[in-house]
């Protein structure tokens, strides 16, 4: 395949903005957001409901509709932008769908209840492959075997209403796979799944990801899901991305006060808790976004300039593992700023340093 | 399947027993028929004789005890009205007018409803839609019996485009249309909202992000799914034709059918024809039934009969 070396960003999102036009008002869904996913890279896009994750994740197949609108900002996929310019709707047809596919939160409705299964991923196929009605038929059952669904020549003449959950899953993720897409977009693929069929549906993501060399976004409210799986994840909060890090590196020192936040939210399963900590407050009216920081309202730290001055993504230097932190260890990490190990992770907070001294002396 | 036929079959025999049964008692009461088929001048002798003659001297339940048993037969009695010709062959001999008749209409119907309610649906709101509903409403809204006379005097009077009554089968051509406009506006409405309902679902969503082409989600994905509601709605559109908008028109139009013939019989009190005609009605209303929950079936996997 032709293509950009391994690790060239394969989507490029750069300071996208959308808005919502309504009745009561412009809702600013995405306020300047900006990442990349590079080839095979698996990257989680975390936040909570109304954060602007779904929605920019629609925006990477070119499915944002009136009253959504890209106001500002571009989506790249291997340099061709999905957003503006001359044939802008032909990439986009060409990609979507192909090169870049997705599964949907809801399986139980993500199928049409009237066509079975087989036909329906067969429908991808003859779409962007052009396969005939008999290849296209071979290769669905090869799809349903590759997801992990037993006896799948049978399977392809059922309905959905013939299958439980998590099967149904499966089936949308082998028709989003159908055309060896370079990119997943999974937008909170378990949340409608119970727990044990959430874990299955994440362990065959993982595995497909490594086999077929995948890059994946995955979108989700739970910080505990993309903690296993994904490489990087972004933390998105009222329209924005507040921190951008390396999984384990956020998962091991947030940066963010948001994400401890998060964090602190989240049922762990080594560390026991009398009972989870809430984030006292609500998120922004992203019709009248505040002029500072987002969450300077709900922020136990947050400081004058928080509400007056919109924080940038900034570099960030995570700190040496606990346990052997000192002043010493913060300043050397200030010279392994070119380690590019080190440097990709951002955090758009004022305090970010202050906390991660106070944090150091502590 | 064959559980649930037969069990609709019988379903169906109880509802046409309950019908007969019904009109049965209702015509008793609508007059004495031997005045309507002796001269005026008759004496009441003859009028005894005639009264015994058909039966109408005896008990009501002794009338109805017998009218079952030639019932079952299928002997409805002769039509006084039309010369003692047994009622059933005059009614097969109206019958196949408002078969086509009814049958021309509902194919309108289903021709223009179903791609006018779906060209509104991509667009809810927008100018085309808005002048889509506003046609259906006034459709849907206007008496046929006003709608039949305005298309008579343009297209018969005013243009003498076609002659009305029987005739060439361009004489079907705007009788069927007035008896298929309220119909279109109706189900223009129904596809209308359907194709909303489903334009709007996970499953569209999906399929977008799959790629599928416009075109095939709109008139394969939605389409098929909106058929649901349809189907249903379109089988209460054939019964109403035929079973009651046909009165109607037949008349405007002078179209010699069953609605006609049903008028003539209850004027001339026609006991036995009436009986028939609402003995072959009915039937037609439960076999209508029936063939909506197998239509059903065909368009909704998830349906088991």
């Amino acid at each position: 395949m032709i293509g950009p070396p391994d690790d060239a960003p394969v989507l490029e999102v750069d300071h996208l903005q959308i808005d919502f036009v309504t009745r009561r008002g412009t809702v600013h869904a995405v306020r300047d957001v900006s990442f990349t996913i590079a080839h095979g890279e698996t990257v989680g896009l975390v936040g909570e409901s109304g954060s602007g994750k779904s929605v920019t994740a629609q925006a990477l197949l070119g499915m944002i509709e009136l009253p959504g609108k890209i106001v500002g900002g571009d989506v790249r996929w291997k340099g061709e932008s999905l957003v503006h310019g001359p044939g802008v709707r032909r990439t986009i047809e060409r990609v979507r769908g192909a090169e870049i596919a997705m599964v949907f939160q809801d399986p139980m409705t993500s199928l049409d209840p009237v066509f079975t299964i087989g036909s329906q991923i067969v429908e991808v196929l003859r779409r962007h492959r052009r396969l005939g009605r008999k290849a296209a038929k071979a290769r669905a059952v090869e799809l349903l075997d590759l997801v992990g669904i037993a006896n799948p020549a049978a399977r392809i003449k059922q309905y959905p209403f013939e299958m439980s959950g998590g099967m149904r899953q499966r089936v949308l993720i082998a028709m989003a796979l159908a055309c060896e897409p370079a990119l997943l977009v999974a937008d909170e693929p378990t949340t409608a799944l119970d727990v044990t069929i959430q874990a299955q549906i994440l362990e065959l993501i993982a595995e497909l990801q490594r086999e077929l060399q995948l890059a994946v976004l995955l979108i989700t409210h739970d910080l505990g899901v993309v903690a296993g799986v994904c490489d990087r994840v972004a933390v998105m909060y009222a329209g924005k991305i507040v921190e951008d890090a390396p999984a384990a590196d956020l998962y091991a020192e947030p940066a963010h006060p948001y994400t401890a936040g998060l964090l602190g939210s989240t049922p762990r399963l080594d560390i026991v808790l009398d009972r989870l900590v809430a984030i006292e407050g609500a998120p922004p009216d992203l019709r009248l976004p505040p002029p500072g920081c987002a969450y300077a309202t709900r922020c136990p730290h947050a400081v004058e300039r928080c509400e007056a001055e919109q924080p940038s993504l900034e570099r960030f230097v995570a700190l040496p593992l606990a346990g052997e932190a000192s002043e010493e260890d913060a300043v050397l990490a200030e010279d392994e700023l070119d380690d590019p190990a080190r440097t990709g992770r951002t955090v758009a907070c004022f305090r970010a340093d202050d906390l991660r001294r106070q944090r150091v002396s502590a | 399947m064959g559980r649930y036929l037969s069990q609709r079959l019988g379903q169906g025999i109880v509802v046409i027993l309950g019908v007969t049964t019904l009109v049965f008692v209702v015509t008793r009461m609508i007059g004495d028929p031997v005045n309507f088929i002796l001269p005026l001048s008759a004496s009441e002798e003859q009028r005894a004789a005639l009264r015994s003659d058909l039966g109408f001297d005896r008990s009501i339940l002794s009338q109805f005890g017998s009218f079952l048993r030639d019932a079952v037969r299928l002997d409805f009695g002769n039509s006084t009205y039309f010369r003692n010709e047994d009622a059933l062959d005059v009614v097969m001999r109206f019958l196949p007018k408002t078969l086509q008749l009814a049958a021309a209409g509902m194919v309108m119907a289903l021709l223009l409803s179903v791609p006018l309610g779906a060209i509104a649906a991509l667009r809810p709101g927008g100018l085309l839609d808005k002048f889509l509903v506003t046609l259906s409403l006034i459709g849907l809204a206007t008496p046929q019996f006003f709608l039949g006379q305005v298309i008579l005097l343009l297209t018969s009077v005013k243009f003498n485009l076609v002659q009305f009554g029987d005739g060439p089968w361009t004489h079907l051509i705007f009788p069927a249309l007035t008896l298929a406009l309220p119909a279109i506006g109706r189900l223009t409405m129904v596809t209308r909202s359907a194709m909303i309902d489903e334009l709007n679902s996970q499953y569209v969503k999906a399929a977008r992000a799959k790629g599928v082409a416009a075109r095939r989600i709109v008139g394969v994905h939605a389409l098929r799914n909106a058929a649901i509601p349809f189907v249903t709605l379109f089988g209460w559109e054939v019964i109403r034709a035929l079973a009651g908008y046909t009165l109607v028109v037949e008349a405007v139009f002078d179209w010699p059918g069953l609605g006609d013939l049903a008028i003539l019989a209850i004027r001339e009190r026609d006991f036995f024809l009436i009986q028939t005609i609402v003995f072959i009605v009915a039937i037609m209303v439960v076999l209508i039934n029936i063939a909506i929950d197998v239509a059903y079936k065909i368009v909704d996997p998830r349906v088991k009969l």
